[in-house]
């Protein structure tokens, strides 16, 4: 990298950026100024404007008005092939793999080294150069390892390698870690700050405020399609970056709000199942039992297993006392059991149905008049608790899909409300969610659990666990590795290292 | 998004437009159709002619609105085609046994009916890709009818049985035509007023959603393979009685019109997308297309030309409305 005087000051300046859809202001007049060398969080709920702002700058879409340099030059760019060659790549949230191609391959896609004046590719060369570029940024794995053999977190090393070996020099990482666990975090953090010595800028952009304050130097907040406000990150606390994202003072993001605990709903006794062995636990009514862990620790394995949806090798649940065998979800359903699933897109919406077909879908059979449904009472109870969960909407009669990740949430979430379960299982809730309705869900989960409901998070974000749980297990490679009480975390005895080196499997 | 400004068309906004065009899109077309024709032939709105074009999709209609049920799940059903000739040589040869309309009628209904579930399991309990699945059972299907007829077309024993074809429940009201909007009304109560259609929709739409949501996914695949093998023997019966004969080698390529009727009518082939009455839209528009191009005295063979360049419009149209899919 050269590093001469005439560098400008930003190597990337966008001034005044307006884009509408139709009549919708995606943007308005917004400003983005990142210096070289720098990690620059980008921050604002989901719907602020962000990925509209980063679809223009690698060329997916035109802004109407506003101006974009480059390391100090005019800058646009027509799709993201034009944006990779001017140096600037972009690290979706939601990686689209070729699964079937390997590392190096992959790496290289439609760059690919051929025999020299011939057309055939030239394997050894390229698994070469994928060697020297693994090598280079400490990563451990075979260049001709299948991209379908990888975890995610392997795959998003392997898009920033591509970048990298683009020559980009500027990376937008979009939701980097929303699927990573904090050992698989840390790694990333690592290549970030290598990505930093070797001149790399990047922009990144997240939800979870301990990352902003670890990995990046300063941030830009935007708000509604506007642009609120940028500095260092040194220079601000959490809370004045949430108040400036949200517009709203945010007294407590995790509120769970004490109410009485009523007797055992729900017993666990040995269950074992793949990824999973010898899991005791009780949950009673109105307690939030949270269930921490590193990804891949066994958590959403065994939630699934309770759920029907995979199968249990053994062990014996128990419901209300009694003993009971879940051969399905549809099973599980009808014994009083819900769960909202981790990957929201995959198991919990049909995207383009409806949001009225989407929460009456697991409670039709109630809802039948004789042979035919009560469209009636279907309309009526869906307008009444898409409002309560004030889902942000068009009309219930809407696809599901025009939704933002929050409000799709709380569509799943509604799901639920109606069929009334004994035991909610709760995977990830808020992984995704905007701030405003992240606090929101947690809300609504203070009130289930006080209405007697009992419930199970499972949740990779401490913060989350610490707040909204009355009680923590705490998972290590499939086992329970140990148990907190909500009362050692409000006197302090226990805390985020305590519960963070049990995850890891201390004592 | 904040949505403070929008343009409006016709009173509606972007989002309730794409909706309505979505929805009524393709009426326009035959509305269009319509006029087009109006102009070009002064026969085609003349009463017979109208009835006449419903008669003559009344068998492919009836084949696609068990068809839709299938491509809604997230399936598609080959083996239509051949049901209608097994349906056509079962009815022979009942006749020829009992000489009784009822039974005959009964017994190709519910063969066929019944090699739908054979399809519907395969497909659903083993998890076999659908295409496949069709295209060996239409094989099976057609032989058992060549097997039944002996390979040959026969007479029917019962004379009367043609009066499904010819007959008129009032002067005007031929009986195929009833026959599709019974079976029209039916499909629209199922797919749009009951539990089973909704849990069509959701396991087209997504099936992993649907499983999780306590959906039977076995039953509710299956039975979308038996209605498609119902409304098939149906369909057959209308054949029979129009050809008066029974033969196992009709209803050769009748699951591609089936199929086009669907697409046309905005079922999309990702699954979870479709309705009833646009199938229906679908069925009639093939109908103006054939009816439409022997008025103006075009040759046949254009006909299907204009079809497929069709089918692509539609699906090209239906992209356009719902860029959703980038």
């Amino acid at each position: 990298m050269n590093n001469t005087n005439e560098k400008p000051e930003y190597i990337l300046d966008c001034k005044g950026i307006s884009k509408s859809f139709g009549g919708t202001h995606a943007l308005q007049g917004v400003q983005l100024q990142v210096r070289p060398g720098e990690v620059h969080a980008l921050l604002g709920e989901n719907g602020a404007g962000k990925s509209t702002l980063m679809k223009i700058i690698i060329g997916l879409q035109k802004e109407d008005a506003g101006e974009v340099q480059f390391e100090g030059k005019p800058y646009s760019a027509n799709g993201p092939s034009e944006a990779i060659r001017a140096g600037i790549s972009m690290i979706h949230q939601e990686l689209n793999p070729e699964p079937y191609l390997s590392i190096a391959e992959s790496i290289f896609l439609k760059r690919e080294d051929t025999h020299q004046h011939t057309p055939f590719l030239n394997k050894s060369e390229t698994n070469r150069r994928a060697t020297e570029l693994l090598k280079q940024y400490h990563l451990n794995m075979n260049p001709k390892a299948l991209m379908e053999s990888l975890t995610l977190a392997q795959m998003q090393m392997i898009e920033i390698l591509k970048a990298v070996s683009c020559n980009a020099r500027l990376v937008i990482m979009d939701e980097p870690t929303s699927s990573l666990d904090s050992e698989e975090t840390e790694r990333l953090f690592q290549t970030i700050r290598n990505l930093k010595e070797q001149g790399v800028t990047i922009i990144y952009i997240s939800h979870r405020m301990e990352e902003i304050f670890k990995i990046c130097d300063s941030y830009s907040v935007f708000r509604d399609g506007r642009f609120i406000g940028t500095g260092k990150v040194g220079e601000i606390s959490v809370n004045e970056l949430i108040s400036m994202m949200v517009g709203r003072k945010v007294e407590n993001v995790f509120p769970k709000v004490d109410c009485p605990i009523g007797d055992v709903v729900f017993k666990a006794e040995g269950l074992t199942g793949k990824g999973f062995r010898d899991i005791n636990f009780e949950v009673h009514a109105g307690e939030i039992l949270g269930f921490s862990g590193l990804v891949g620790s066994g958590r959403s394995e065994t939630m699934r297993a309770i759920f029907g949806l995979d199968p249990l090798k053994s062990g014996k649940m128990y419901l209300n006392g009694k003993e009971t065998r879940i051969k399905s979800p549809r099973d599980a359903i009808s014994k009083g059991i819900a769960m909202i699933n981790e990957d929201r897109k995959n198991y919990g919406l049909c995207l383009f149905r409806s949001i009225r077909e989407n929460i009456s879908l697991p409670n039709l059979p109630a809802r039948q008049k004789g042979f035919l449904l009560n469209q009636k009472r279907e309309k009526n109870e869906c307008r009444v608790v898409a409002k309560t969960l004030t889902v942000k909407m068009a009309s219930i009669e809407s696809q599901a899909y025009s939704l933002s990740g929050g409000n799709q949430q709380k569509v799943v979430i509604a799901k639920w409300v109606l069929a009334a379960p004994k035991l909610l299982i709760l995977d990830e809730p808020t992984r995704g969610v905007d701030v405003g309705a992240k606090s929101e869900i947690h809300t609504l989960m203070s009130k289930f659990a006080s209405e007697g409901m009992a419930i199970i998070m499972v949740s990779s974000e401490l913060p989350e666990v610490m707040g909204m749980s009355d009680r923590i297990l705490i998972y290590h490679e499939g086992r329970i590795n140990g148990e907190v009480m909500r009362a050692n975390i409000l006197n302090a005895s226990e805390n985020q290292e305590t519960i963070l080196s049990k995850e890891f499997g201390g004592r | 998004m904040n949505k403070n400004q929008e343009t409006r068309v016709l009173g509606m906004d972007q989002h309730e437009l794409n909706l309505f065009m979505k929805r009524y899109g393709i009426v326009f077309v035959m509305l269009g159709m319509f006029v087009i024709l109006m102009f070009a032939s002064p026969n085609f709105l003349k009463t017979n002619n109208l009835i006449n074009i419903l008669v003559s999709v009344s068998i492919n209609g009836v084949l696609a609105l068990g068809m839709v049920f299938v491509i809604t799940a997230g399936g598609i059903d080959l083996s239509i085609g051949a049901m209608l000739a097994l349906a056509s040589t079962t009815i022979g040869a009942v006749l020829n046994l009992t000489g009784n309309n009822l039974l005959a009628c009964i017994a190709a209904i519910l063969i066929c009916g019944l090699l739908g579930l054979v399809n519907g399991v395969l497909v659903a309990k083993f998890n076999m890709f659908p295409f496949v699945v069709t295209l060996a059972s239409q094989l099976v299907i057609r032989g058992l009818g060549f097997v039944i007829s002996g390979g040959y077309s026969f007479a029917l024993a019962n004379p009367k049985f043609s009066q499904i074809g010819l007959g008129k429940l009032f002067p005007l009201m031929p009986y195929p035509v009833i026959i599709l909007l019974v079976v029209f009304l039916i499909s629209y109560v199922l797919l749009h007023w009951t539990k089973f259609g909704r849990y069509v929709y959701a396991v087209g739409g997504n099936i992993n959603a649907a499983t999780a949501s306590g959906v039977n996914i076995f039953w509710t695949r299956t039975m979308t393979f038996v209605i498609s093998g119902i409304f098939a023997g149906i369909a057959g019966i209308l054949m029979t009685a129009k050809i008066n004969a029974a033969q196992p080698n009709i209803g050769v390529g009748y699951e591609t019109d089936a199929i086009a009727a669907c697409v046309i009518g905005g079922a999309s082939f990702a699954g979870g997308v479709s309705t009833i009455p646009g199938t229906l839209v679908g069925i009639v528009i093939i109908g103006l297309i054939y009816n439409g191009m022997n008025l103006i005295g075009i040759e046949s063979y254009y006909q299907t030309i204009v079809k497929g360049l069709l089918i692509i419009g539609a699906v090209m149209l239906d992209m356009t409305i719902n860029k959703k899919r980038s």
